[in-house]
């Protein structure tokens, strides 16, 4: 037999023991507390630990950027230039009052200097604009020790570069293989979980354990991310026969909602990995699947959707109307599908922190494997909850405006920038209409005028 | 190391375009990043497609012609030089002693001429130093859209025309322009200030 040397052995006994060591504290402190739904408080003990490092880092590369005499390159999200906020109507007045050489004339109809409004304006969006910057990750203002988000990185001292290094074998070397364990866990838990139960008659018992087998396989998800999340107001959560209506940041949203309460799901049939979640699922309890075909008709959607609320017995749907992922500081348009159907209407606000790993899924720039990486290479998911309270249609309110009354109660309650323009810009052009609003109100001004003028 | 730098080496030619247009290195670098930004792409230049995705350009009424400034001659991409270059004729004008401006160094970007010019091409279509009465009433056009009937245009256009146009040939130079607008504050209403 080829001949060992002694410590190969002793090698192997060390590994098989360090493993089993793993999987026992695996088991205790991450799993047993999802399944009950409790928890140690380490993931909060974690961050407080986190926050102080980062503080201390970014005074670190202050300080080194001061002995350089240098300024630190810090992001402004609230746009790059100094803009005025006045209407078109009081501009053009102002820049028709500062250059007439003629005496005060309200009556004036259109002059050379109006170019001049339409020309700054626009060249003020071309410098920046409410919405190509809502599609790329928010900058921080301090560091958090990820290369990914570090704008500065010629200022760093030696001892920050250690601490980095630090970093990033804890994550890359520690963590990422505990997450992926995990999620590799609650996977086939939730798939295995859910067909099992499906075996059961329909009652009682088959609801109770699919809740629980669904909310725990979510909960060992919540913990392979380490997503530390604050739910406010739960007094407020879905209820069944109703729609829950959330602004969309990433994939992990679903998550992170479903791991509080039970949901039925609503989205498109996919392939591979995600359809065998998908029909494993809908095993257990009824959630709402369509095939690619049936997507592009309203109406069936629509009908399919109305019949699932209407029965009383059947879960609250959580739909994300934003249609895209947006990068968590504004909210963008509300499609009106999911508002015409006449259900109640249960609000939630998801506001992550970015400074612990940044949530938003820029699908244009990574695919959905980068991104969980990605996910499970950061500190941390922080994130908020708010439940806001139900809303219903009011009578002289249609779907649009009712979709906007929702919007603007989630940005407010997240502290996001409500805005008007379509997510769907992303990819597609703005249409003509919101181009007649502006000429309509320019031309109010140059002929309203010359109306008044030949009456008299 | 990170995906952004925060060091003016990473724009090419950098120190020429400093002097061309007169923008501060921390401007330089923020514009830099935007450009970027709307390069979707990363093709390393621009086209009309980028600039018409945005969003609010697409509604503002003159969206066209201030995508047009950008492709001067036909050209169908502007790189980043080209890009700084439009936008420097919106840089603020600062408080220079005019005595200590070296006469021989063409005139700034953002000089008062230079703007006037630049709003200027925005209403002179075909590019041939005067805005004819039909290049005025196109662009009038683009501002209303459909909100104005063609006489009520056509009137407008013939009194401006006639206000501003001194030697009689029914088109206004770019002399003509700018005495018509001699009093205007162009200085405050043409600049737009980049936050430091």
């Amino acid at each position: 037999m080829f001949l060992l040397l002694p410590f190969d052995s002793l090698i192997v006994n060390l590994l098989g023991i360090s493993l089993t060591v793993l999987f026992t504290l695996l088991l205790v402190f991450i799993i047993v507390p999802a399944i009950f739904g409790v928890s140690f408080g380490i993931r909060k003990l974690y961050m407080k630990t986190l926050l102080k490092i980062f503080a201390w880092a970014t005074l670190r590369m202050e300080r080194g950027a001061k002995e350089k005499n240098h300024q630190l390159y810090k992001p402004y999200t609230n746009g790059i230039i100094a803009k005025d906020p006045t209407s078109l109507e009081e501009e053009i007045k102002e820049i028709r009052r500062s250059g007439s050489s003629k005496a005060l004339d309200n009556t004036l109809e259109f002059e050379l200097s109006d170019i001049f409004y339409f020309c700054r304006k626009g060249m003020e969006t071309i410098m920046d604009d409410e919405v190509t910057k809502r599609f790329s990750a928010e900058e921080l203002e301090s560091w958090n020790l990820l290369s990914r988000t570090n704008y500065n990185f010629q200022y760093i001292s030696l001892r920050l570069t250690v601490l980095w290094g630090l970093g990033v074998l804890i994550r890359y070397c520690f963590l990422l293989p505990l997450r992926i364990a995990l999620a590799f866990t609650g996977i086939s838990l939730l798939v295995v979980g859910t067909t099992v139960v499906g075996y059961l008659p329909n009652g009682r018992l088959k609801e109770f354990l699919s809740k629980h087998v669904h909310l725990m396989c979510y909960r060992i998800c919540v913990r392979a991310l380490t997503a530390i999340i604050t739910y406010h107001d739960r007094k407020n959560r879905p209820r069944n026969g109703g729609i829950c209506v959330a602004n969309h940041t990433s994939p992990i949203d679903v998550i992170i909602l479903a791991s509080d309460g039970y949901y039925a799901m609503v989205g498109q049939v996919h392939g591979g990995l995600m359809g065998v979640i998908q029909r494993a699922m809908v095993k257990a309890c009824p959630h709402v699947w369509f095939e690619r075909s049936e997507v592009k008709d309203r109406h069936l959607v629509a009908k399919r959707l109305t019949e699932h609320v209407q029965d009383k017995s059947k879960l609250p749907i959580l739909i994300f109307p934003e249609g895209t992922c947006i990068n968590n500081t504004s909210v963008m348009m509300f499609k009106k599908g999911s508002f015409e159907i006449g259900a109640t209407v249960y609000p939630v606000a998801i506001k992550y922190d970015p400074q612990f790993g940044d949530a938003f899924w820029n699908s244009s720039k990574y695919g959905m494997v980068t991104y969980l990486l990605r996910m499970m290479t950061s500190w941390a998911i922080v994130c908020s909850v708010w439940y806001l309270p139900p809303m219903t249609r009011e009578k002289d309110e249609d779907a649009v405006q009712f979709a906007n009354r929702v919007k603007s109660a989630i940005a407010r309650q997240g502290g996001l920038v409500d805005l008007l323009w379509d997510g769907g810009l992303k990819r597609e052009k703005v249409k003509d209409t919101f181009k007649e609003e502006q000429q309509k109100l320019y031309s109010k001004m140059i002929v309203g005028n010359h109306e008044d003028r030949s009456r008299s | 190391m990170g995906t952004r730098s925060s060091h003016v080496a990473i724009i090419p030619d950098v120190d020429d375009i400093r002097r061309d247009t007169g923008f501060s290195q921390a401007s330089l670098l923020r514009l830099y990043h935007r450009f970027r930004a709307l390069d979707r792409n990363k093709k390393g230049y621009l086209s009309r497609m980028d600039l018409q995705q945005i969003g609010a350009l697409a509604v503002n009424p003159l969206g066209d012609r201030i995508i047009d400034s950008f492709f001067p001659h036909g050209s169908q991409c502007v790189d980043f030089p080209g890009f700084v270059r439009v936008l420097a004729h919106f840089r603020p004008i600062e408080n220079e002693d005019p005595g200590t401006r070296d006469p021989k160094q063409p005139e700034p970007l953002n000089s008062r001429m230079n703007k006037l010019r630049f709003a200027f091409q925005l209403y002179d279509l075909d590019g041939d130093g005067k805005i004819s009465r039909q290049e005025m009433l196109q662009v009038l056009r683009l501002m209303v859209g459909v909100q104005v009937t063609e006489e009520q245009l056509e009137s407008i256009t013939d009194r401006t025309v006639q206000e501003a146009d001194e030697d009689g040939d029914g088109a206004v130079s770019f002399l003509e322009f700018t005495k018509s607008l001699e009093k205007m504050n162009i200085e405050q209403k043409m600049s737009i200030r980049i936050l430091k």
